[in-house]
């Protein structure tokens, strides 16, 4: 087992060009699973395939397992890869899609049969060995697709958006393997994702990307409630933050905590008038659309998310009393867009 | 997949902090990047020069000297051989052949590709069948399709001719000789010609057919246009470049070919069908005099640039949209 | 509709006529064939073997088809060799210019054996290898390479990158990856490469024409309509055989795998 690590890496693909992944420095932890998150063109996908070794880096290093791997091709850094279509090799069972790394490795033939009925019965596959991949269903060639990467007994995971070919059903229970099967083996996993609830459910730790920049590090709940700038505040949470201007500050606060004035605790409450403009009733939750009024916000447009236990009812173009608890706010420099120390501003 | 990933983000948001690589930047490689990519295919490259390009070469040489078949030594004899070939009476009716044979049949071929084609373009019974047996002239091999029409219209035995005296339009002794008369000749070479090539250009332009979307000759019926509107507003303008590919393709093919002349007529009667590529043959391998052949079949070349060129255009257009 | 069915019957009455007419001649007994008063069309007196048996017992028939079909695997193997390759590279490892090295290899299928017959007969007696089948078998690859280069190039690049991607993190080089993985991966590919340079070799007229001259070492193509004439006599009768023998199983084949090399011929006009 071993760690990953970056070091200034760097991916320039057009000279002249702003790099899909600049300077990034990051250190996994041992046996962690660390989620790459950003929307597409981010450069989450780049930063994988420079330390699967399929791309060369501009700049920087990479070291696994604390040996500088820039040199070495993809199969002699002992990572196992599953890609977004699963790349199941098509013309090959199921029982040989297994096997082919150990033949590509020149592991004795012998050894062959043993170690693919231990990876396929690990991922329950046992009875689809003398299957070709099309004759998969979309779960069942994820599950291949891991038992592959899992038969060489890598030090390194690397999965690559293994969820999006599936259909939302399949998707949660496919998670739930992918979960369990981490917990089991205790690899180190890296996870591509642009998808931010697959993100948070799984991720020990997230990597935030926009733009091939790091945005931010850290536990799901620490990336939700802290974010460490307003891309982060947005890019995380649906719907996205409330941010406000005022002078050189940004504030923000989640549209969970924008509620009915009533609901909130009198000490630390930030009286704030709400006009609603649009309702959405979504079973377990409403959102309110709407913008602020009779405050130096007039006509700021803001979302409120109420859980179905706030059972008031809310007409359109009525004006209420909302709030949001001051300890509940984000503060935000509006030049840099970075987070900072709260501010006291003047709401009205 | 998002291969788009890789190069979206050119334009720094607001909020990116600018670059700051350790080194400069530089373009990096895929692994196994380029020297892999030139071994593999520099040993294929290599062998279709030391055949194409240096016999081509070599024909220059051979235009701009006294070579013979048996001959040693070379002379340089300058643009000689140029200005024999072009003051020769045969050379130049072998260049007005060539013309003839060639937009002759091209034109031809077109128009009955595109018939054909049409016909083809949907499904019905048998279409496999009927498909199999219009391509019989191009998947057979040439010369053998050729000689079959050589018996066809054989000066004593043809069928066509017992059709005719049968149908009383010709006595049997003043039968239509299909390669022993100039024009008869030339007329049967140019139809022999487009019976091989039109089934090749039926299919590239059925390809163009089947390419074009539906919706859009329904959209021109529920518009109210008949079939030849349709054909010549909608059909024939969004065949255009599949159109030129079939056409070059056939002047290719025409032009530059000896097949058929040298089957039915070996260039005869007196030279009335004899092409430049036939002409080259006959003074250059069989004549022995490689230098005059040469600067004959060089001839070919302008041909073969212009064509070529345009055929790029049609490429590279269609990289472009 | 009617004018649609006879288009379809006018053409396929025209195009298929000749090979109508091989089938008929191959079985006409010789007095028949020779006398102008009868109806070409029926057989007037018994069908015969005869011209069968004079083509396959008396000629060297068998032999031309024997060297064609060597010459013809030879040619497959040195375009598969050399065209397999190349056309990875270019797919796959050259990058922008590789479309353009494509175009450019297509390019030369253009130019035609009129154009280099003459200083190429020279190189072939200059390599001894006038009159042998190995004349062609060196010379037809430059112009299988370029077009199977070309077909390979547009196969290898449907082929999704990450099949690649992953047999190189399952541990095999670049090169490995192209060997063990995108050439089982492409047998129907290769299989039409296949087809496409045996059917131009059994085609190719010019080049045998002038390269090989004995009988006994011809290319059918060429070995046919020379050596079934003898002086001024034509054997309609077996010629026609051979021709329908010959042609027949190569229309056949070629026509299964026919959309595909169109593929490759429209360059890019019709997506």
């Amino acid at each position: 087992m071993a760690v990953v690590e970056t070091r200034g890496l760097t991916k320039v693909f057009k000279e002249g060009q702003l790099g899909a992944v600049n300077n990034v420095d990051l250190v996994t932890r041992e046996g962690e699973f660390l989620v790459f998150l950003g929307p597409s063109g981010s450069g989450k996908t780049t930063l994988l395939r420079m330390i699967a070794g399929l791309e060369q880096p501009t700049a920087g290093e990479i070291l696994i397992g604390g040996n500088v791997v820039n040199h070495l091709s993809p199969r002699e850094r002992r990572i196992a890869m599953v890609f977004q279509s699963y790349a199941l090799y098509p013309h090959l069972s199921v029982y040989n899609n297994i096997a082919f790394p150990l033949k590509a490795q020149k592991i004795k033939k012998e050894l062959h049969r043993e170690k693919v009925e231990w990876a396929s019965s690990l991922l329950g596959i046992g009875g689809l060995l003398d299957r070709k991949p099309r004759e998969l269903s979309g779960g069942e060639r994820q599950r291949v697709a891991l038992a592959r990467a899992i038969v060489r007994e890598p030090t390194v995971f690397l999965l690559d958006e293994p969820l999006s070919n599936l259909d939302a059903k399949l998707r949660a229970s496919a998670r739930e393997d992918l979960e369990q099967f981490h917990k089991r083996i205790g690899t180190t996993t890296i996870y591509v994702t642009h998808d931010q609830v697959e993100a948070m459910a799984m991720g020990d730790r997230i990597v935030v990307l926009h733009q091939g920049f790091v945005r931010q590090i850290g536990t799901p709940k620490e990336v939700y409630d802290d974010p460490a700038d307003t891309f982060v505040a947005t890019f995380l949470g649906s719907p996205p933050m409330n941010l406000l201007e005022s002078d050189d500050v940004v504030v923000g606060f989640r549209p969970e905590h924008f509620l009915p004035a009533d609901r909130l605790r009198e000490g630390s409450r930030i009286p704030l008038r709400f006009r609603v403009t649009y309702l959405e009733f979504l079973g377990a939750e409403r959102i309110l659309y709407g913008s602020l009024a009779g405050s130096r916000f007039e006509e700021k447009e803001v979302l409120s998310r109420l859980p179905a236990a706030v059972s008031e009812a809310f007409q359109v173009a009525s004006v209420y009393d909302f709030g949001v608890a001051s300890e509940s706010l984000r503060f935000f420099d509006r030049q840099s867009e970075k987070r900072t120390q709260p501010k006291a501003i003047a709401w009205q | 997949m998002k291969p788009a990933e890789h190069n979206v983000e050119r334009c720094g948001g607001a909020s990116a902090t600018p670059p700051s690589p350790r080194e400069r930047p530089r373009v990096a490689r895929r692994p196994g990047g380029r020297w892999l990519g030139a071994a593999m295919f520099l040993p294929a490259i290599l062998y279709v020069v030391a055949i194409i390009g240096v016999p081509f070469l070599m024909a220059f040489l051979y235009a701009v000297g006294d070579v013979r078949v048996g001959s040693v030594g070379y002379h340089f004899v300058g643009l000689e051989n140029f200005r024999s070939v072009l003051h020769s009476p045969a050379f130049r009716r072998s260049l007005f052949n060539s013309v003839i044979f060639t937009v002759g049949s091209q034109v031809l071929v077109i128009v009955g590709a595109f018939t054909l084609a049409l016909a083809l373009r949907d499904k019905f019974r048998g279409r496999g069948v009927v498909r199999f047996l219009v391509m019989l002239p191009w998947v057979a091999p040439v010369s053998l399709g050729a000689i079959g029409w050589k018996w066809i219209l054989d000066s004593l035995y043809s069928v066509i001719n017992w059709l005719l005296v049968a149908m009383h339009l010709f006595r049997q002794f003043d039968a239509p000789q299909w390669l022993g008369e100039p024009k008869l000749a030339m007329m049967s070479v140019i139809l022999v010609h487009t019976w091989h090539v039109l089934p090749f250009s039926t299919v590239i332009l059925l390809a163009g057919l089947t390419a074009i979307p539906r919706d859009i000759p329904e959209a021109a019926a529920v518009d109210g246009a008949g079939f030849w509107r349709t054909l010549v507003h909608i059909t024939i303008p969004m065949m255009r470049p599949i159109l030129n590919v079939a056409l070059l393709f056939g002047i290719i093919f025409t032009f530059t070919d000896m097949t058929v002349v040298y089957i039915l007529t070996r260039g005869g009667p007196y030279d009335s069908t004899q092409v430049v590529p036939s002409l080259a043959f006959f003074t250059g391998i069989l004549g022995g005099d490689l230098a005059e052949g040469a600067a004959i079949s060089l001839f070919l070349v302008p041909i073969l640039v212009i064509v070529a060129y345009l055929m790029l255009r049609v490429a590279h257009r269609a990289e472009v949209t | 509709m009617l004018g649609h069915w006879s288009v379809i019957v006018a053409f396929s009455v025209v195009l298929a006529f000749p090979f109508y007419w091989m089938l008929i001649t191959t079985f006409k007994q010789t007095s028949d064939l020779y006398d102008i008063t009868n109806n070409p069309f029926i057989f007037n007196a018994r069908p015969t073997l005869e011209h069968l048996r004079l083509l396959f017992g008396e000629t060297l028939y068998l032999r031309w088809v024997g060297n064609t079909a060597l010459a013809g695997a030879l040619v497959v193997f040195i375009t598969l060799l050399l065209a397999l390759p190349a056309a990875y590279a270019l797919a796959r490892l050259t990058g922008n210019w590789g479309q353009r090295l494509g175009i450019a290899i297509f390019l030369t299928y253009l130019v035609p054996p009129t154009l280099l017959f003459i200083p190429l007969s020279r190189v072939i007696s200059l390599l001894g290898l006038q009159d042998t089948i190995w004349s062609v078998v060196v010379v037809y690859p430059s112009f299988t390479i370029p077009f199977s280069t070309w077909l390979l190039m547009g196969f290898f690049k449907s082929i999704p990158k990450e099949l690649e991607d992953a047999a190189m993190v399952d541990g095999l080089t670049r090169f490995g990856a192209f060997v063990k993985l995108v050439i089982p991966i492409s047998v129907s590919g290769i299989l039409t490469v296949v087809i496409f340079a045996f059917t131009l070799v059994t085609q190719e007229f010019v080049y045998a024409l002038t390269f090989i001259a004995p009988e006994a070492h011809q290319m059918v193509g060429v070995g046919v309509p020379t050596f079934l004439v003898r002086g001024d006599v034509y054997y309609w009768g077996s010629l026609m055989a051979a021709c329908l023998i010959t042609s027949l199983p190569i229309a056949l084949v070629y026509n299964l795998f026919l959309d595909r090399f169109i593929a490759g011929f429209t360059v890019g006009a019709v997506k």
